[in-house]
């Protein structure tokens, strides 16, 4: 078979269990394509040994009729998940040298299907970020370009390093984590699906933490199918996460039947930003007409307090975030810098935390320490906190009025360019104006490829669903995939 | 409200984060415009609503109090910066 690196995973599964393919040959394929990209600065830490240990190891099982749809498919792992014995750093400075003694539960639930570990992907610091821009590791380069031009675009963030390996076929799948849009947004960016399924449905176990009443890992993949063979098998219950849910976890593929007859979608009005591009709207209009077309029933919806989801993510977030990170002290893992003669230990707290966090990190952990005390907790933590009830209020009142799912843009923009400064650090989190919500909400959100803009770069639509139904809100996004139609490949530069 | 360069310090301190004195200016501009931002919540009535614990209404899962791991020191420290005899090894604490 020829350009293995291409398949889906459910073409790859098929490929398998029909004796086309062995997962040794996909994993060699990979990684000869990870190689040759380093341009992307996609994968920065490569596990080739472990990759082909895991392939054979599929193999043998794939042979003896034991495997499940992800066995001997090859895959990316987000820097943010704990992966034994293997650099997990978060793509921050501050946890060099840091090799887990343990597995994530998510990555462990990939492994023991049988997937095999590529290497790990480039992220924003500690998830922090909506353009790959704040990684210890450089950039990581979204593989479109925009017409003639060879400026480098952004892959989206923070899981830019997923989406872009993905979209360049370095690898058949990914994994991702979405705390306000980290999924959706560079899924949109490269012209890829990304799930960010029910909070409490994958296990952040393992996974660095950023704001735990958000944070939610998810697959990234080239189809809406494989969303749902990669999105089970990271899913279920774990007693280990006291948010785990314990709900079964039905066969989401199964039900990718692509009939979406009498569903009713929802149209929120307050999405129609002031400002947004005109392709972004048409593509949302267009995104109407398709689920129209298929039997879906198009409704007019209002959630009033959408303004306010980015200002209370920009309390909760920080504030959860710099709790979190307080376990970064230099004593334990990673990093800690060099003391003078007569250094204390506080000394060693506060340099080793001023040299180990980028920029964006100590930002936002002192924002959070803000946030947090005497005087304005109640001002800004706990005010945020209730208009979060409100938001969620909002949703609960569409869906309780019949409304199935939610259609808006994915992001307010197509790819823009790396290294673009920005006079305040608000303007970058614009990005994650219509993907934000869904994390305060706790709903699983969808982002699927629907068109390219003038420039021929690839733009995305997100679904939003009732919680827990991740089912059918993937067999709503497999009837919009079907009638987008999006087949646009990147052309390779790299 | 505005944050002052003694106020950013203040946080500074409180986050554990070194920031030197030539930086403290930068800082507080950050902090005002990201607080201008959120400046905004204050525009609505939250007085009769109940601030988010949970966002799935869950029970917090309870388990029997027993010791169900440990005796994992080696683990424990194989990470550590500087870890002797068993211990994390950190400068002075107490003077």
């Amino acid at each position: 078979m020829s350009d293995l690196t291409k398949l889906t995973i459910a073409e790859a599964r098929d490929a398998l269990r029909k004796g086309e393919t062995t997962s040794v040959a996909l994993t060699e394929a990979c990684l000869a394509a990870i190689d040759a990209a380093d341009a992307l600065g996609a994968f920065v830490h490569k596990t080739p040994e472990i990759a082909l240990e895991r392939a054979k190891a599929a193999d043998q099982r794939i042979k003896a009729g034991d495997a499940s749809g992800m066995c001997g498919i090859p895959v990316g792992i987000k820097d943010l998940f704990c992966t034994k014995g293997v650099p997990s750093q978060a793509a921050s400075k501050i946890l060099e040298g840091f090799r887990p003694e343990y597995e994530s539960t998510v990555s462990g639930r990939l492994q023991d299907a049988g997937a095999v570990m590529l290497g790990k992907l480039n992220m924003d610091e500690f998830a922090m970020g909506s353009s790959n821009e704040t990684s210890v590791y450089g950039n990581a380069v979204n593989p479109w370009r925009a017409g003639n031009s060879d400026a480098a675009l952004t892959p989206g963030g923070s899981s830019g390093g997923s989406a872009a390996a993905v979209a360049a076929d370095l690898c058949l799948a990914a994994t991702g984590t979405d705390t306000g849009g980290s999924i959706r947004q560079p899924a949109a960016f490269t012209g890829t699906v990304g799930l960010k399924p029910t909070y409490g449905r994958c296990s952040r176990w393992g996974i660095v933490a950023f704001a735990s009443s958000l944070d939610q890992a998810g697959p990234m993949t080239k189809t809406v199918r494989d969303a749902a063979i990669m999105g089970a098998a990271m899913m279920g219950h774990d007693p280990r996460d006291s948010t785990s849910a314990d709900l079964p976890v039905p066969d989401f593929e199964a039900m990718l039947t692509g009939d979406i007859r009498g569903k009713v979608i929802g149209i929120p009005r307050e999405y129609r930003m002031e400002g947004m591009p005109e392709e972004i709207e048409a593509l949302w209009a267009r995104g109407r007409e398709m689920l129209a077309d298929a039997g879906a029933v198009i409704r007019d919806i209002s959630l009033p307090h959408t303004k306010y989801a980015l200002p209370t993510y920009y309390v909760i977030a920080p504030a959860e975030a710099s709790s979190n990170l307080a376990r970064y002290d230099g004593v334990r893992f990673g990093y800690r810098a060099k003391l003078a003669q007569g250094d204390g230990i506080t000394d060693m707290y506060e340099k080793t935390r001023a040299e180990g966090f980028g920029a964006e990190v100590r930002r936002r952990v002192m924002v959070g320490t803000y946030v947090l005390s005497a005087g304005y907790y109640d001002a800004y933590y706990n005010r945020a906190r209730k208009v979060r009830t409100l938001i969620k209020r909002d949703f609960e009142t569409v869906f309780a009025d019949g409304i199935d799912a939610i259609l808006t843009p994915a992001t307010p923009s197509a790819a823009f360019e790396l290294g673009q400064t920005f006079d305040d650090p608000v303007q970058m989190y614009l990005n994650d104006v219509f993907t934000v919500t869904v994390n305060l909400a706790g709903l699983p959100g969808l982002a699927v490829p629907a068109g390219l803009n003038a420039q021929g770069l690839p733009m995305g639509l997100q679904l939003i669903g009732k919680p827990w139904e991740e089912g059918e809100l993937l067999n709503i996004g497999y009837a919009l995939e079907q009638a987008a139609g999006f087949v646009a490949k990147p052309a390779k530069w790299w | 409200m505005s944050i002052d360069r003694a106020t950013a310090a203040k946080v500074a301190k409180l986050a554990r984060i070194r920031v030197d004195e030539a930086d403290l200016p930068a800082l507080a501009d950050d902090f005002n415009a990201i607080l201008g931002f959120i400046e905004q919540l204050q525009e609505l009535d939250v007085s009769d609503v109940e601030p988010m614990v949970s966002v799935t209404p869950m029970r917090l899962p309870r388990r029997e109090d027993v010791v169900s791991d440990g005796d994992q020191q080696k683990a424990v420290l194989a990470n550590a910066p500087d870890a002797r005899e068993g211990f994390f090894a950190v400068p002075k604490v107490v003077e």
